[in-house]
């Protein structure tokens, strides 16, 4: 079984974001940790590996610092690695990520590929869909439930407010919804072992790609960040006559009930 | 020439999500700004009856696919469908609800055309050189990016609650229109078994114009009953915090924050929630904020209008009481 999951390195969700001097997202000085998504991606690749042999291979774009976050899924127990790094890719979109992200598997006979449902800076929930339609498979997103019997799979995903229950043969492109499994942290032992795995690093032109092929369909215009909220007022006295207060404020100040 | 603005109505049941009605009314707007025609799409299977209430809201023209493959959403047949309608209609732009079909299927078909797609939106302006910019959180609210597209169509998911519902008007007419759906075989390689919907009177999370939102302060899953109690009042759907669904208390579904759902409600009432920076990720852009927390030193007080530092056992029972009768 050739089990392919992709990893976004993302901020810490801790991080403050803040506007550099050219008014884009400030990266210094924050700490980067695998997309939470892409943990449970990781995992349900392990587990199907432990379950049906084979071997898991994990690919990301992005940054050297990326290959931290790739070291973390090879000693979680992943097989290899392979990191796309590129200056031309810094703005890519969504679009150019995914053509490029289906390149980067085009020599390897996929089984299955497990992406995360979104990834928590850009919020596209869009790459592991588009990776699908590159690559002419079904795609299920948002999967809280994955049985593979043979080439068989029979998928759980989440719905607005409840579940679907989808049946597909392999190959196919799964999203990871927080639910999937609890991912496993590194042993010792695996990130001793990690540091041996191969973890190859291809720029574009190793892909064959050029930036003229990726030129952006969608263009960012700028960042801005939200006003900051103003603290409103505490409303002093005891629980109950607060509590009252509270109901006459938002009836007759806010007006909203 | 890519001609008009296309709104994909999301229907379940024959019922039209209620995103779909702010997308077209907030069409209608765009259309009249720019002259454009406004084109509705109604997929599905016995959907004639839909036409009406599509047109009320100010479609020019309703498109209706009928296909029994149809009947109940697929990312492959919709998309199959969507692809080729839209390379026939060649429309400028194409909105879509970000829902959990919109956020499957947008994708999918950007994909498919070959072009770009502005996700998870929470606002869209007219341009004169782009046709139409996007605002769109990013950092699960922490920042924005504001988008616009080199190619055409443009693609976006709106996110509920961006744009006010207009007036229907059943005066209104539309021209509509049948077209085939067309669906390649190969469009139909996942096969939906089963669908299974919580049976739930409230509203759903991200739709919701009102959030009663309890954490850890909760003390555990049977407390939660006081916050649906007051829910059922103000017709409110009820949240948590990671803590709550952590300790097993709440599915993950009810998360709200950067892991959870990013939710912009008209009020949001956190009881018994610090407000972690997570937590605020997920909810700071709710139009009023109201907190009850024990703690004066909570940071969730910095960012509510409203704020009670009390017992929400005490608090909330007597917050219900009292909005009866006001609501009544
Ligand atoms: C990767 C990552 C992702 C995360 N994603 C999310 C997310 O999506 N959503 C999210 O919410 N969090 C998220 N978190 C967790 C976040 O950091 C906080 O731990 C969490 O939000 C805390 O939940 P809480 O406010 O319910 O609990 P606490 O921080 O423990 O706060 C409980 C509050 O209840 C108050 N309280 C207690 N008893 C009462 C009472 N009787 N009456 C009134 N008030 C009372 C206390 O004063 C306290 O302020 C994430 C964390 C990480 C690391
Ligand atoms: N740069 C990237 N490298 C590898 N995988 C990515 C990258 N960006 C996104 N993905 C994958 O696509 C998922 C959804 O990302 P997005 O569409 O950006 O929200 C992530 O959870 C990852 O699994």
């Amino acid at each position: 079984m050739n089990i392919v999951v992709y990893i976004k390195q993302t901020f810490d969700t801790e991080a403050k974001i803040v506007l550099d001097g050219s008014g884009k997202i400030d990266a210094n000085g924050v700490n980067l940790i695998i997309n939470p998504y892409d943990e449970f991606a990781i995992e349900e690749g392990i587990r199907l590996k432990e379950k049906l042999g084979g071997e898991v291979t994990i690919v990301s774009i992005g940054g050297a610092r990326a290959q931290e976050a790739i070291r973390t899924g090879l000693a979680m127990g992943a097989d290899k690695g392979v990191l796309v790094t590129d200056a031309a890719l810094e703005n890519a979109d969504e679009w150019a990520n995914a053509e490029v992200l289906a390149k980067a598997v085009s020599q390897i006979p996929c089984d299955i590929l497990l992406a995360g449902r979104i990834a928590i800076d850009d919020g596209a929930s869009q790459i592991g869909v588009r990776l699908a339609e590159i690559l002419n498979v079904p795609s299920i997103s948002s999967v809280l439930k994955l049985d593979i019997a043979g080439t068989h799979a029979t998928v759980t995903r989440e719905i607005d407010g409840g579940t679907e229950t989808i049946e597909a043969d392999l190959p196919l492109v799964i999203t990871a919804q927080k639910g999937l499994n609890d991912p496993r942290y590194p042993s010792v032992a695996g990130i001793m072992k990690a540091k041996k795995k191969p973890l190859q690093t291809l720029s574009l032109a190793d892909l064959g790609l050029s930036a003229g092929d990726l030129a952006q369909k969608m263009s960012v215009l700028k960042y801005t960040l939200p006003d900051a909220r103003q603290a409103g007022r505490k409303i002093p006295g005891d629980a109950a006559p607060a509590a009252q207060e509270l109901a006459r404020l938002l009836h007759e100040e806010a007006k909203i009930l | 020439m890519a001609k008009g603005i296309m709104i994909i109505v999301e229907q379940r049941n024959l019922e039209i999500r209620k995103v779909s009605l702010e997308l077209l009314s907030q069409g209608r707007k765009i259309a009249d700004e720019t002259s454009e025609p406004l084109v509705a799409v109604v997929l599905g299977q016995g959907i004639d009856g839909l036409a009406s209430t599509v047109a009320s809201y100010g479609a020019d023209k309703v498109i209706l696919i009928d296909d029994a493959k149809l009947a109940d959403y697929t990312t492959g047949a919709y998309t199959s469908a969507l692809n080729k309608l839209i390379r026939k209609e060649e429309p400028q732009a194409v909105l879509i609800g970000n829902t959990a079909i919109g956020k499957d299927l947008a994708p999918r078909l950007a994909q498919r055309l070959g072009v770009g797609l502005a996700s998870d939106c929470t606002g869209m302006e007219t341009d004169a050189s782009s046709f139409l910019t996007f605002k769109r959180p990013i950092y699960a609210g922490k920042a924005f990016e504001y988008l616009a597209s080199n190619v055409r169509p443009i693609l976006a998911t709106i996110r509920p609650n961006t744009f006010a519902l207009a007036a229907p008007d059943a005066s209104r007419n539309a021209e509509v229109v049948k077209e085939a759906a067309d669906i390649d075989a190969a469009d139909l390689r996942a096969i939906l078994k089963e669908v299974a919907i919580a049976a739930s009177e409230r509203p759903d999370l991200t739709e919701a114009n009102i959030i009663v939102s309890g954490g850890r302060g909760m003390k555990g899953p049977e407390n939660y009953v006081i916050l649906e109690a007051l829910a059922d009042v103000i017709g409110a759907a009820v949240g948590a915090s990671r803590a709550a669904v952590d300790s097993g208390w709440k599915e993950h579904k009810f998360q709200v924050g950067q892991t959870g759902k990013t939710v912009a409600p008209t009020l949001y009432i956190a009881c018994g929630i610090s407000g972690a920076i997570q937590h605020l990720a997920g909810m700071g852009s709710s139009k009023f904020i109201v907190a009850i927390n024990k703690d004066p030193e909570a940071n969730i007080f910095n960012v509510a209008d409203y704020g009670i530092v009390g017992d929400l056992f005490e608090v909330v029972p007597v917050l219900t009481e009292e909005l009866k009768k006001i609501v009544k």
